[in-house]
């Protein structure tokens, strides 16, 4: 015992000098590229050097912690210490969508984008309070390891690897996106190249060695992704306050000028105003216009489609017979080829036209202010939605398989505890950032750029629009030659990617936020191909199929599944499946109904059984699918909301489903065996006298 | 395996300090996000609705985290249930 702690404590401090180094080492690096910057390299090779330089570097990780040992591979060894698996956690957890993303969505949505950080962080104190100290002390290797051991059976543990590899594949998807996405933007290369060195990236390390791995690698990711994240957000602040604290700054300097900027922009009275009307009132001339031309459509199908399409051409024709400006000519034969081939096309391009048109002749939204509607019904509705939301975030963080599986990997309960603090707070440097970044951001549109001459834009303004329309275009509406709010389009992502354009950083700082997305979405499709790798080879094969397996042929077998399922992920993700975002929340209300109710009772009621478990899970989940599948657009059903709520909340039906089905089908079959029952006692306590042992080796 | 009443005891204690925890959970999540509208009528660093649900709430989060691995971590001690290792 004593020298297990000594060796523990050894490596703890060997742990810290490791990575002190390579906390150094990474500086050093950052400041040799901005050397080679000033020389004169261009940015595009830049790119390049970043890319390959940390995709190497995971890879050089992943090849130094490679292992044959079955303990290693699915739990590191359980030897994390909590800070580092605090780290680890921090960066499985933090994905494309948190790095990238959601900044740029505050930036939109204002306080409503709050669900996401409120649900993406208080989820924890649920994974704190109910489940990482038990599930740590039971101390397998997988969520359905607990599901299989403490309800008995092969039917709970197999409903338990279903949902893992449905709510995993989901996210996993969404992540390799992210990583297609990064890679192409800062590279050139194709979106499909993207997804595909990526993903040697992301499979260099699991490949290799598993959790242990994946588990260093994560921790240097997460250096890499908190650095570039904070830099820029920092000197933005200084830029506009003089102070460096940008979680203050924010809130006491920037928020009540933008505020005072909303009103300004939304009162005709003024200049600003009257300039901001004049635009939206061509918007809602557009508008009307697209409406117009969809009832036209309603009332002639086809045949009006075909007449307005002579009408383009004929224009073209009477343009070229004119010898008119070949501009004109173009910009002409341009209308005739984009125009939509038949009506369903059609109805769709000019409904979004609509919506587009419509979204931008409304007055601003407030950024501060809780569910703005028109009425005290509308109101009501986007509060209800609002909590119900941040409900199923938070239940789903604590559902989630990759997440729970890294409480496995500390050496005791007493480590896990305190790891899911260090968790939280690591998560936590970025997520109470992001809401002060897009206020920043926000501010500088609203006081720098609005206002100033199309003739004279900002240099971040239009090189971003000339790299790509959608993340941000500009166009003069009302051809005043000034910038209005309206005229501006700004795509979510541009938020975090601008930020040291704007904060008038260097370019290194630019491939450094490119290398932190890349590490916040390669770090978790890690963790995520791994979940759903170990579900297959662990619980099915080895649990189910042949439990007398050597360990060389297990070990063998899951990784053999790893390819496979990374390389159908990274299929999947190019055929660009519909709305990421929503794959992304719907894992959360997915993981939620599935698993929750039966972990957390698993845990505090020793009455509930097998039965309770199978019906509550397949329940849970089968009401929160039948929901999303009935009001989600994709689906073509539209069936009508129950209560108003949006399908990405649909956890909030399948979560008290999942309760209801546990303890009803508990108390309608016999009490669970003496052993089950003591395996809960065994959970409940970190240590008894003459206690059994669950740990596998 | 038999568990004492001092098991039990502890048990009771761990329940009782979940309980207590997740109730402030609740109120910084949702009792504060359902009256947010009107404690955006309050100015602390901020509209206070609005700020709460960007930094307050977080960090009541990471302090009841930090404050529930110190209090068990302790009452594992003080029940000797705790494992051999550190310290």
């Amino acid at each position: 015992m004593a020298t297990a702690a000594t060796g523990q404590k050894a490596f703890y401090q060997q742990l810290k000098r490791y990575y002190s180094f390579y906390t150094g080492g990474f500086i050093a690096f950052i400041i040799f590229v901005a050397i080679l910057e000033q020389l004169g390299v261009p940015a595009k090779i830049l790119g390049y050097i970043f890319l390959f330089a940390t995709i190497m570097l995971y890879a050089g990780i992943g090849f130094m912690s490679k292992t044959a040992e079955v303990s290693e591979y699915y739990v590191a060894g359980r030897r994390v210490p909590a800070v580092f698996n605090g780290m680890a956690t921090g960066a499985d957890w933090m994905s494309a969508a948190s790095f990238i993303g959601m900044a740029g969505t505050l930036y939109a949505s204002g306080y409503d984008g709050l669900a996401f950080i409120m649900g993406w962080t208080g989820g924890y104190v649920l994974v704190a309070l109910m489940l990482a100290p038990y599930l740590r002390k039971f101390g397998q290797f997988t969520i359905p390891d607990f599901l299989g051991a403490r309800y008995g059976g092969h039917l709970p543990r197999f409903i338990g690897i279903l949902a893992a590899i449905l709510v995993s594949f989901v996210y996993v998807v969404a992540q390799i996106y992210g990583v297609g996405l990064i890679t192409s933007r800062f590279t050139g290369l194709e979106f499909g190249i993207g997804v595909f060195v990526g993903l040697a990236g992301i499979l260099v390390c699991s490949f290799l060695g598993g959790m242990k791995a994946v588990t260093w690698t994560q921790v240097a990711q997460y250096i890499i992704l908190i650095v570039a994240y904070l830099i820029p957000v920092i000197w933005l602040s200084v830029k506009h306050t003089g102070v460096p604290i940008p979680q203050i700054t924010a809130y006491t300097t920037a928020l009540p000028k933008v505020i005072e900027l909303e009103k300004e922009f939304n009162n005709k009275d003024t200049p600003k105003g009257a300039a901001e009307e004049s635009v939206r009132a061509i918007f809602r001339e557009r508008a009307a216009a697209a409406d117009a031309k969809l009832k036209a459509l309603e009332a002639g199908g086809a045949a009006y489609l075909a007449e307005e399409k002579a009408k383009l051409e004929a224009k073209v024709a009477e343009l070229k017979a004119a010898n008119a400006d070949p501009k004109a000519i173009e910009a002409a034969e341009k209308a005739v080829k984009d125009f939509p081939t038949d009506p369903a096309k059609a109805k769709e391009q000019w409904t979004k036209d609509k919506t587009a048109a419509a979204g931008k002749a409304g007055p601003v939204r407030s950024h501060a202010e809780a569910f703005p509607g028109k009425d005290e019904k509308a109101r009501e509705v986007a509060r209800k939605n609002f909590l119900v939301l941040v409900f199923c975030l938070m239940v789903g963080t604590a559902a989630l398989p990759h997440i729970l599986m890294r409480f496995y990997t500390t050496p005791s309960v007493r480590e896990a505890r305190r790891s899911v603090f260090w968790s939280l707070f690591f998560i936590f440097l970025l997520y109470f950032t992001a809401p002060a970044l897009a206020i920043l951001v926000k501010y500088e549109v609203y006081a720098n750029l609005v206002g100033s001459s199309f003739a004279q834009l900002p240099a971040w303004v239009s090189n971003w629009a000339a790299v790509d329309k959608t993340l941000m275009a500009i166009t003069d509406i009302n051809k005043d030659g000034i910038v209005q709010l309206a005229e501006i389009t700004i795509g979510t992502d541009l938020v975090v990617l601008a930020t040291p354009e704007i904060a008038g950083l260097p370019y290194v700082i630019s491939g450094l936020v490119a290398a932190g997305g890349l590490a916040a979405a390669l770090s978790t499709a890690d963790g995520l191909l791994l979940t759903i790798a170990n579900a297959l080879s662990h619980d099915l094969y080895y649990k189910m199929i042949d439990p007398n397996a050597p360990t060389t042929r297990r070990i063998a077998v899951s990784k053999g599944l790893l390819l496979a399922v990374a390389l159908t992920a990274a299929y999947v993700t190019s055929l660009k499946p519909g709305d990421i975002l929503f794959l992304v929340g719907a894992a959360f209300s997915l993981a939620a109904s599935a698993f929750f109710p039966s972990l957390v009772l698993g845990v505090f009621w020793k009455r509930a059984n097998k039965t309770g478990a199978v019906i509550g899970m397949i329940a849970g989940l089968g009401v929160c699918m039948y929901y999303m599948i009935q009001t989600y657009p994709f689906f073509g059903i539209n069936a009508p909301k129950w209560w108003d709520i949006n399908p990405i909340g649909a956890g909030i039906f399948g979560i008290p489903v999942g309760f209801l089905g546990v303890i009803i089908g508990s108390l309608l079959t016999p009490a669970p065996s003496k052993e089950i029952q003591e395996l809960v006692d065994h959970v409940r306590y970190p240590n008894l006298e003459g206690d059994i042992n669950t740990q596998a080796a | 395996m038999q568990l004492t009443e001092r098991h039990k005891e502890y048990w009771r204690k761990n329940l009782r300090i979940t309980g207590i925890l997740l109730a402030i959970w609740f109120v910084v999540t949702y009792v504060a996000s359902f009256f947010a509208r009107d404690l955006n009528n309050i100015t602390i660093i901020g509209p206070l609705g609005f700020y709460m649900g960007a930094q307050g709430a977080l960090i009541v989060y990471v302090l009841i985290i930090w404050y529930y691995a110190k209090y068990m971590n302790r009452l594992d001690q003080e029940y000797g249930v705790h494992e051999g290792e550190d310290e």
